[in-house]
């Protein structure tokens, strides 16, 4: 890995005492209705909560209201590793859900770094310090590869990754995957989550993952919070999370098994793809 | 200008000996790199139809300045051009109709009120010049107009090139980044909307959206990257508007229609060296 030095450091102070952010009592009313109440939840850095819950039960308007995209009641804070008080926003990175893109787009995974992280016009030639740090964000999704390829021509997986890349940079204290897992495949699933695994360490980041896919989640997590009825009801690890009743009968978990009317409409990644 | 007459002047051809033809060479130097930079925009973000709407638009902008007594419309197309690009992208956000529907209703309200009042008392005739333009006759005051809209249309581009492109990508991803999409977008439409009034004259309302297209067109489909998308659009505008330029001269053409031609040319060797 190309910047270990300065990750290190980080780390070291992770040793002396962790690093975490703070969401208390956040609310969010939207046209005169709550769409979300009483969210408290404390996450330490280098923890993964996997938020689960039915559609519609506040999910996305939580991660929405986290990254300020609506106005919210409470606080959000990040308090740093150290002996510092200081508590302030914290700083967030988002990976959407697959996200569309136009085919025929003549834009290099590298253009929607310049275009996302600096003002350097996309028409000209670009810096070399650019061009290095995607590359540096790439490497840490195992994507230093693609960073000339065309967007149109990479794979599900591949896009994803990059997306994920494109949210480390800069490296945030806080990540939120929304559902970044829909239409990829197993393989694929399982490749995505192992690098989203490993940089959970590496980086110290607190990661929420909204997802639907409740054993995929749980299979990761190192926390699980149940959101129904627009607010959080069960907080604890993913095996506590999964004996409730509630979550159980939210999902359906006690029903006969049938098979899965989702298909995936994205192939694994293998690199054999152009 | 006396400069450029001279260097032009001495090319050995008969078109390069009026002056009339170099000042519209001139023009066409400075309007083709600007709708290349336009262009490329344009179509990453589906907007040829805006455009399109706009171009015709123009009539109400030229009726009003009839209205009003106006000796030269610029002005008034400029402002209701501008106006208009602002409405769609607002009812665009909060109408329920498609952005393809309501920019049809638009542009045929906008045509209709414009075809309207241009032919009161029988008199549509006097402006039918902005229905194909006529860059044989642009003076070297326009041309200085033409040469500060892309100056400023090339520092607008320096600084703000990059979130065109993101939030014509993807919105939520732009969003997350901090970007005002709507307002980046409306930014942007109104740029347009200000650089095809202000051509229509030269080029004529049925063209302006060719001109701005096509050659982005061409350039989406050899490009790879960001840098060769307008890079490609940039040259194939200049050489299709020398190009059709000239012809236009041997040939007796409207100069406009005569360059869309052979930008259509080219780009019909592209879509054949992309197969």
């Amino acid at each position: 890995m190309q910047n270990s030095n300065q990750l290190d450091k980080r780390r070291g102070l992770h040793e002396e005492r962790a690093c975490c952010t703070r969401l208390i009592d956040v609310g969010v009313r939207f046209e005169g209705k709550t769409a979300l109440q009483q969210v408290n939840l404390h996450v330490h850095c280098g923890e993964l909560t996997a938020i689960v819950g039915p559609n519609g039960a506040g999910k996305t308007t939580l991660l929405r209201a986290i990254m300020g995209e609506i106005s919210h009641s409470g606080e959000l804070l990040f308090q740093p590793a150290g002996d510092s008080d200081q508590q302030k926003r914290p700083q967030i990175g988002y990976v959407p859900q697959r996200i569309e893109i136009d085919k025929s787009a003549p834009l290099t995974v590298l253009d929607l770094f310049a275009a996302t992280g600096t003002r350097w016009p996309l028409w000209l030639w670009y810096p070399k310090k650019i061009r290095d740090e995607a590359y540096e964000a790439l490497n840490l999704v195992g994507g230093a590869e693609l960073i000339e390829r065309n967007l149109g021509r990479l794979s599900c997986g591949q896009l994803q990754r990059v997306l994920l890349a494109l949210a480390l940079k800069p490296v945030p204290q806080l990540l939120l995957l929304d559902e970044p897992l829909a239409g990829l495949d197993h393989a694929g699933t399982a490749q995505f989550y192992e690098i989203v695994s490993g940089l959970r360490r590496y980086l110290d980041l607190s990661i929420l993952l909204v997802s639907h896919d409740l054993n995929a989640a749980a299979s990761i997590a190192d926390r699980m919070v149940f959101i129904n009825d627009k607010t959080l009801l069960f907080d604890g690890t993913p095996a506590e999370v999964l004996k409730q009743e509630d979550v159980r009968l939210a999902f359906g978990l006690d029903d006969e098994p049938v098979s899965s009317a989702f298909k995936s409409y994205c192939a694994v990644d293998d690199g054999t793809k152009e | 200008m006396s400069y450029w007459s001279w260097l032009i002047g001495s090319l050995p051809f008969e078109w390069a000996q009026f002056s009339f033809m170099q000042n519209a060479l001139l023009a066409i130097l400075l309007v083709s790199p600007l709708f290349a930079l336009i262009g490329t925009l344009v179509i990453s973000n589906q907007m040829a139809f805006f455009s399109e709407a706009i171009g015709h638009a123009t009539l109400t902008g030229i009726a009003i300045g009839a209205l009003l007594g106006l000796p030269d419309p610029t002005w008034s197309m400029i402002i209701f051009c501008v106006l208009l690009a602002l409405a769609v992208t607002v009812l665009r956000r909060y109408g329920t109709v498609s952005a393809d529907t309501l920019i049809g209703l638009v542009m045929s309200f906008a045509v209709a009120l414009g075809v309207v009042l241009l032919s009161r008392d029988g008199g549509f005739s006097k402006y039918s010049g902005f229905l194909i333009g006529d860059l044989l006759t642009i003076t070297p005051t326009e041309i200085g107009r033409l040469a500060v809209i892309l100056l400023v249309v090339g520092v607008l581009w320096v600084l703000y090139f990059n979130h065109f492109v993101l939030s014509f990508l993807n919105k939520s991803l732009a969003r997350s980044r901090g970007l005002n999409v709507w307002a980046t977008e409306a930014f942007f439409s109104s740029i347009v909307a200000l650089v095809v009034a202000v051509s229509i004259p030269w080029v004529g309302l049925l063209v302006v959206n060719s001109l701005l297209i096509i050659p982005a067109a061409t350039a989406r489909n050899l490009a790879v990257n960001s840098r060769q998308y307008v890079l490609i659009a940039f040259c194939l505008s200049l050489v299709a508007s020398i190009t059709g330029l000239v012809l236009s001269f041997y040939w007796g053409t409207a100069t406009g229609a005569t360059v869309v031609l052979v930008a259509m040319m080219l780009y019909a060797l592209s879509f054949l060296l992309k197969r």
